[in-house]
């Protein structure tokens, strides 16, 4: 099993979190979110939390109740008679990555495939829909990310080593969550390479013409 | 009746009536007990038929998503935690990803999961204290000013974007949370 972390200090947000209860986030903020929970009951007991909500919307609100077909019981019984569908089995594997991200990476560290994007960064983008994009980032120890700004939502958590910027240190199992406007300069801790899990839901842009060009290019 | 003591007894009931659900899905686990399933059917589907419509679904599409649903809740009822969720939360949960899966055409990350072993299972008194905790958690719903309530009813049924809720923090989930917490803890305890 992927040990959980009692150390993590930069949570999800309670709009993000409430977004995965109500089933209203983009598929690449749900990844994101079942990383951080399969490391972090802190925001697992928040999530749950929410759930009881929607539990209790379901429960007690009568306008919403839909009469069922006539035969709709005869019909579940033999849809149960036919058995179990296969069930997704999420796993407790050892390694770096939680069992989401493996599931999405096709396996720990060592199957991803990277694509250098300059000064020693390289990113590897993972198979989600459109509506928002996920990556995994590799930071070399010590080196620094172009400034950048977003348009949307970016979230990016820790897998691997730490980084330090405005918003304070960030180590394995930590959530930032930046929203539009926030310009930040993330700097890889000396001690090791870093390795993160990036969000977003729209292209980050970088300051500066050339990069703004080269994003084009590499899906940054 | 005084007011307050009217209260408690709709509260009770609530609490009664979710204990209630707790054991029927006992009886489907243990002994497949199709009259217990039979009272679950008809008192949840037409509830995650209406969910799945509100959120947008068509009516038949939202009863053959409501049957498949409640056929996981047959299938998957030794996955249920009660010392963690109510009846209805859980059922809840397996109607969202079915609207996630059908509606929305996506794929849904989870997290590891964690459950109790076979030879292990929740203690009865956190069933209890977290039961009554989500009647209470259903109460102080309905209490809420109609206006904020309908915020978070249009959070719930997909009317609302994640950047849109902005953190509907007036929600009572102090103690519900705790509570969820202690249980995970246990389990954690109890898998090690």
């Amino acid at each position: 099993m992927v040990e959980l972390m009692n150390n993590i200090k930069h949570h999800l947000t309670d709009d993000i979190l409430m977004g995965y209860s109500a089933g209203t986030l983009p598929e690449a903020f749900n990844l994101m979110v079942a990383t951080h929970l399969s490391l972090c009951d802190t925001c697992r007991a928040h999530l749950e939390g929410f759930d009881a909500v929607g539990g209790a919307l379901l429960e007690d609100d009568v306008n919403t109740v839909v009469q069922m077909d006539e035969n709709s019981f005869a019909a579940t019984m033999s849809l149960i008679a036919g058995g179990a569908p296969d069930s997704i089995i999420v796993t407790h594997p050892t390694g770096t990555l939680p069992a989401p991200l493996q599931d999405y990476a096709g396996g720990d560290l060592s199957a991803i495939k990277w694509k250098p994007v300059g000064m020693g960064v390289k990113q590897a983008i993972l198979p989600t829909s459109s509506d928002a994009s996920a990556r995994l980032l590799f930071i070399p120890a010590g080196a620094a990310m172009p400034d950048h700004g977003h348009q949307g939502t970016e979230m990016t958590m820790v897998l691997q080593g730490a980084f330090q910027d405005e918003g304070g240190y960030f180590a394995r199992g930590d959530v930032e969550v930046a929203d539009a406007d926030h310009v930040h300069t993330p700097t890889a801790d000396i001690n090791e390479d870093c390795i993160c899990l990036a969000v977003s839901d729209a292209p980050l842009e970088f300051k500066g013409i050339l990069p703004r060009i080269v994003q084009r290019f590499i899906r940054i | 009746m005084a007011d307050a003591d009217k209260e408690r007894v709709l509260k009770d009931d609530k609490s009664e009536k979710r204990l209630l659900w707790v054991s029927h899905m006992t009886r489907i686990r243990d002994t497949q007990d199709k009259a217990a399933f039979a009272e679950l059917y008809a008192h949840f589907a037409p509830r995650v038929k209406g969910f799945l419509m509100k959120s947008g679904s068509d009516a038949s599409l939202a009863e053959e998503c409501a049957q498949e649903v409640m056929a996981t809740c047959w299938h998957k009822a030794h996955l249920f935690d009660p010392s963690r969720a109510s009846v209805a939360t859980w059922i809840f949960t397996i109607a969202r990803n079915r609207k996630i899966d059908v509606l929305r055409k996506q794929r849904r990350p989870e997290p590891e999961e964690l459950t109790w072993g076979p030879e292990e299972e929740p203690d009865q008194a956190d069933i209890l204290v977290l039961q009554e905790e989500s009647a209470l958690l259903g109460q102080a719903l309905s209490d809420l000013p109609p206006a904020q309530r309908e915020l978070i009813q249009k959070a719930y049924f997909g009317e609302l974007s994640h950047s849109e809720i902005a953190a509907q923090t007036g929600l009572p989930l102090g103690t519900i949370k705790s509570r969820i917490r202690l249980a995970l803890e246990r389990l954690r305890h109890a898998m090690k």
